[in-house]
């Protein structure tokens, strides 16, 4: 929203004040002031009124115009002057020689042979309005001669609020109320508005109107005729052009220029088209044409002005074409009133069409301006057209009124909130200025809240620290720290396993974290020939690419991964991030994962090892956070991305954690024709939730400790493994394998255990005990050593 | 006698020059010294001596033995030395200058200003907290003294899902849910309120340069009997001048958020030209940075904690522009984008 200072100015005396000094204070305790502030009229200079006393025609141009002037100087002078609109007698706006115009410096110029002495101005040279049609015709009674800028106000600061910052303050939707804001920061006194006294017109018939529904708030009205003008006062139009409208003509420019002032909508309605006014909604859906020519689609819910049974308007945004004034309209219906602030809001959003008066509606205006407005239409109709009359007395229905609001603070709870000390006069003055009832004793203070507050904005004691201190000026506060007592941090488990396992896999493992979107990349996963399995939806995705929730991270990684082949032969990545696996059907809330999903691709390595080195990266992980081995069970393929045969729940303390697995054949190809690519999935909470083992110390031995290594045809480990474990020897420290190898008579493997007694030195009978029991299991299942 | 000592130790003097080594010289030791060797055999035939005589020829020959037996040593270290000389220059130099291969990982850039953030509030006793990213509307807003149909729920265009969730559009979802976790210690041990939840929210927008229907805040709140405007006033300057690493100076200005009351944006000193007026921050000086203010009473009712003993204030900062700001990403794309091109650099500080 646009501001003019000129028009706040009218109701502050701000002599001897820094303007723009004072906008920026506004900004720092009202609203978000825009950075750029224009100096209106600054760029012009020397352009004074001047009557045209003879126009002949160019002799060899049909355009231009040979013009005599009087500037206001003994001689007239010669202009030539493009100009359709020049005749004799009118008086325009002259930019003289020596003139400033922004950055032309008008001087004697030629056009088409004739010497021209200065140049007759449109008003949008002068940068009044945007009409370029003719020059200026200037009728207001002005001696020639006389400077534009002394006769109009046409310098003028202007700045532009952040509508957003206006939300909660529908006082602050016209001038008069940002006037206030002013007027309490500076402490300059507020003038009242002046307004016509509407009780004179009470012996008037009244208007026939009716309030039928309990979305109008209060709807104010009253008839005029006889208006004669049709252009407004120029002042008037140059304030509405500055703040972002455009001048119409007399009467709709003054609704406008009241909605700007007082920020109350206004409508006015052609008095032969609506005589009974009523306010209604509708059972039955229906079209209505808006005075912007539009059919518009009415349902139940939509609040209408009607004649009658027949809607002229959308209550609060905008006018019906049929009952709008036309060139012949004499005499007028003037709408002053308020609506329910959520059902307009609603019917501009069903409707799709936000006008400048729903946007003040929506913001709950105060109902006790509307007819302060109407006798504010009056007075400035009346000093613009005397000729003017109001035919009826003001007819006023005030259904809804908001409850008064009142209510007591202490001291010492500003005090507590603010943190610092704020004497007692200073909040009485404060909220005095800006219009609150406040009285003040032994430290309680009384406040009655102004009606423009209290409609949504104001409703208790936290509301008015917000008042006290932004007048008071945040750059002013004292800044303590708190006196708060000390106790330790809670560490919250989660998420410092989610920290050690960034580290570990950034740290030991060289991996990369990555971050992708929540939902599936349905066109991407196409590509790679994953399916995009169904799940919840969004309802309001504005792309059908990235409407359905995702499951698993492991689809969107390897479209990363597909990105990114190009980046290094090998390379791994990782992200936490969240999936969904549908919808509880008890709580109807969706079954949320935390999960950590790692993938490695590489070029050089064998599907297998790179396989291996996944499974020792979440060994590692399970190790070091806690404490805990990991074991792997085969297990069935669900999904697109998963390989038939290999594919391995992880374990870890007896519970499934999550997978680990290599990528289908045909996605790891379209990924890379020659890359291995294998990803892992992890539970993160689930993960977390394992308490960690402590370390238990073992105490080496200080005895010798003995290594055997033994070679069985096998080809896995796991029955070898189980076997001597099963032992459940005392002596075994340790098993690994240091060698597995494939011949012509099968795979071997060589493991290593390591045998220790902490209280005597070992003999080879108590060694070969253990791995003769061990051998005589395995061959029982036709796992032979090899000799 | 004696000459056949002197012809021995000539014959040896001019043999253990030529030896080149240990196994020469071994063979040596043994030809002069061993059970057989001619320095044995000359002891053996003093047998035949007798009185003055015996023991003269004696020393003379235990002489000899000396003489051999350090003349070998000597040359069984002047060869080891020679050995090792050839075992040091049989290795190159070896070339350093080579750039190292690093092979290292990458955190992503959000992880990293997170963790510097969280580290700062750990230090002034802030726990840290995750929270999930699909939310109830309750969570969202209505906990949040948002109503149905306030206009507040059309600042945001937030993603709903057919069950009536939705993905989070703001970090406070969070806010009600730790209130009602450590209410209890706050209201019957004194205990403090003192939390930040970093995590992910969601915008139905369109994206660009400069847009991302995906980023990052960091939510934070205090909770006590006397918490002030004037304390988060100092926490804010407090914990953006650690995270800038340079002294900051705020300022608030009034702003409308329905979950605080009063409600501030928060403005910094702009980084780049100190307040003195740049491109970066428009010429103002000052750089809009994070919405704050006192917790609705609202909402600490909602939360379980009686507004009238109790105040706080709470706090939203963008984890995602602040990642930007801070390492000159300019397109907010390249953060979700998985590319390592982009994302590989960013190694921990």
């Amino acid at each position: 929203m646009f501001l003019s200072m000129n028009w706040i100015s009218e109701f502050v005396d701000f002599s001897g004040l820094d303007k723009i000094e004072m906008i920026h204070r506004f900004s720092l305790s009202t609203a978000e002031v825009e950075n750029e502030i224009y100096m209106k009229g600054s760029d012009i200079s020397g352009i004074v009124v001047a009557e045209i006393k003879s126009v002949e025609a160019h002799p060899e141009s049909k355009k231009l115009h040979l013009l005599k002037v009087d500037a206001g100087k003994e001689e007239l002078v010669d202009v030539v002057c493009g100009a359709p609109n020049v005749r004799v007698g009118m008086k325009t706006a002259f930019a003289q020689v020596g003139a400033k115009i922004g950055d032309i410096a008008i001087s004697p110029r030629k056009l088409a042979g004739y010497t021209s002495y200065g140049m007759c101005c449109s008003e949008s040279e002068i940068g009044i309005s945007d009409d370029n049609s003719g020059i200026m015709e200037i009728t207001d009674d002005l001696a020639n001669g006389t400077d534009i800028k002394d006769a109009y106000q046409i310098e003028d600061i202007i700045f532009e609020v952040d509508n957003k910052s206006l939300t909660n303050r529908p006082d602050l939707w016209g001038h008069y109320g940002i006037a206030r804001e002013f007027s309490a920061l500076t402490g300059r006194p507020l003038k009242p508005i002046e307004t016509a006294d509407l009780s004179q017109f009470d012996s008037l018939p009244s208007i026939d109107m009716k309030i039928s529904d309990p979305l109008c708030q209060r709807y104010s009205c009253l008839q005029v005729d006889n208006i004669k003008r049709n252009i407004s006062p120029v002042n008037m139009r140059i304030r509405l052009y500055y703040c972002g409208m455009r001048a119409i003509n007399f009467l709709a420019d003054l609704t406008n220029y009241l909605m700007l002032e007082m920020g109350q909508p206004m409508h006015a309605f052609d008095s032969r088209k609506v005589d009974k006014i009523r306010i209604r909604r509708f059972e039955e859906p229906f079209t209505f044409r808006t005075l912007d020519g539009v059919d518009r689609n009415i349902d139940e819910n939509t609040l209408m002005i009607c004649n009658g049974d027949k809607p002229v308007a959308i209550a609060g945004i905008m006018g019906g074409l049929d009952s709008e004034i036309v060139d012949d309209t004499t005499a007028l219906t003037l709408e002053s009133a308020t609506f329910d602030a959520v059902s307009v809001r609603k019917s501009t959003v069903r409707l799709a069409h936000r006008t400048d008066a729903s946007m003040r509606y929506e913001k709950c205006l105060d109902p006790e301006m509307t007819v302060t407005a109407i006798g504010r239409f009056v007075k400035l109709m009346l000093d613009a057209d005397p000729q003017s009359r109001v035919i009826s007395s003001l007819t006023d229905e005030y259904a809804y009124k908001y409850p008064q609001i009142a209510f007591d603070f202490t001291k010492a709870f500003v005090d507590r909130y603010t943190g610092i000390e704020i004497d007692n006069d200073t909040i009485v003055k404060t909220l005095e200025s800006l219009g609150f009832g406040i009285s003040v004793e032994n430290d309680v203070f009384s406040v009655v809240i102004p009606s423009w507050r209290a409609t949504k904005d104001i409703t208790m004691k936290a509301d008015i620290i917000e008042e006290i201190t932004r007048i008071y000026g945040y750059d002013n506060f004292d800044v303590n720290t708190a006196v708060s007592p000390l106790y330790p941090v809670r560490i919250d488990i989660e998420k410092s396993v989610e920290d050690c396992i960034k580290d570990l896999l950034v740290k030991r493992f060289s991996l990369h974290e990555v971050h992708s979107y929540v939902w599936n990349y349905t066109d991407e996963y196409k590509a790679l020939g994953i399916e995009a399995e169904d799940n919840i939806r969004l309802i309001n995705a504005t792309n059908p690419n990235i409407e359905v929730i995702r499951r698993s991270i492991v689809p969107t990684q390897l479209c990363q991964v597909k990105y990114n082949t190009d980046f290094a032969d090998s390379f791994g990545l990782f992200e936490i991030g969240r999936t969904v696996d549908g919808v509880n059907p008890e709580t109807n809330l969706c079954n949320e994962h935390k999960k950590l999903c790692i993938t490695l691709f590489s070029k050089t390595e064998s599907l297998e090892r790179l396989y291996l080195k996944l499974r020792d990266i979440i060994a590692v992980m399970t190790d070091d956070i806690k404490h805990m081995p990991v074991f792997f069970e085969n297990r069935q393929a669900v999904h697109s991305y998963q390989h038939p045969k290999n594919l391995n729940t992880v374990l870890c303390n007896g519970k499934s954690i999550g997978e680990i697995g290599v990528v289908y054949p045909t996605i790891s190809k379209k990924i890379d024709k020659k890359a291995s690519v294998v990803y892992a999935e992890i539970d993160v909470v689930d993960f977390a939730e394992i308490k960690a083992n402590n370390i238990v110390y073992d105490e080496p031995s200080k005895y010798p400790e003995m290594e055997v290594d033994l070679t069985f045809m096998a080809d896995r480990f796991a029955p070898i493994g189980s076997a001597v474990y099963t032992e459940n020897s005392p002596l075994v420290k340790k098993i690994s394998v240091v060698d597995t190898y494939k011949d012509d008579s099968g795979k071997s493997i060589t493991v290593r255990i390591l045998f220790s007694d902490r209280t005597k030195t070992l003999t080879r009978e108590e060694v070969s005990a253990v791995t003769d029991r061990v051998i005589a299991k395995l061959a029982e299942k036709g796992i032979t050593l090899k000799s | 006698m004696l000459e056949k000592i002197n012809e021995i130790r000539k014959k040896f003097s001019s043999a253990v020059q030529n030896a080149v080594n240990a196994k020469a010289l071994e063979e040596l030791r043994i030809e002069y010294l061993g059970k057989k060797g001619s320095v044995t055999g000359l002891l053996k035939s003093m047998k035949e001596l007798s009185g003055e005589e015996k023991k003269n020829f004696g020393q003379q020959v235990n002489m000899l033995k000396n003489e051999i037996t350090e003349a070998i040593s000597g040359k069984t270290a002047e060869i080891k030395q020679k050995e090792l000389e050839r075992e040091i220059n049989s290795v190159p130099e070896f070339d350093l200058s080579a750039p190292p291969v690093l092979d290292r990982g990458s955190y992503h850039p959000i992880t990293l200003v997170q963790r510097e953030c969280e580290n700062v509030f750990r230090s002034m006793g802030f726990t840290v907290e995750d929270y999930s990213e699909i939310v109830t509307d309750y969570e969202c807003f209505e906990s949040l003294n948002i109503p149905k149909h306030h206009p507040a729920r059309d600042m945001q265009d937030t993603y709903y899902l057919t069950n009536g969730q939705l993905l989070k559009s703001q970090t406070s979802a969070g806010q009600n849910a730790i209130y009602r976790k450590y209410r209890k210690a706050l209201v019957e041990e004194g205990k403090p309120i003192k939390a930040i939840f970093p995590g992910r929210c969601f915008r139905n927008e369109a994206t660009d340069a400069c847009h991302e229907n995906t980023f990052f805040q960091m939510e934070g709140v205090m909770v006590d009997k006397n918490i002030s405007i004037s304390n988060l006033i100092f926490f804010m300057k407090t914990m953006l001048s650690e995270v800038f690493r340079k002294d900051i100076k705020v300022r608030l200005r009034p702003g409308f958020f329905p979950f605080v009351e009063p409600g501030f944006e928060l403005d910094i000193s702009c980084l780049i030209c100190g307040g003195e007026g740049c491109p970066s921050c428009k010429h103002s000086g000052w750089l809009e940075l994070c919405p704050c203010g006192m917790i609705h009473p609202e909402v600490l009712k909602a939360g379980g904690i009686d507004p009238e003993e109790y105040t706080g204030f709470a706090f939203g900062l963008g984890m995602t522009r602040l990642a930007m700001m801070k390492y000159g990403i300019k397109d907010i794309r390249d953060l979700n984008s998985g590319n390592l091109k982009s994302l590989s650099q960013f190694t921990a500080e």
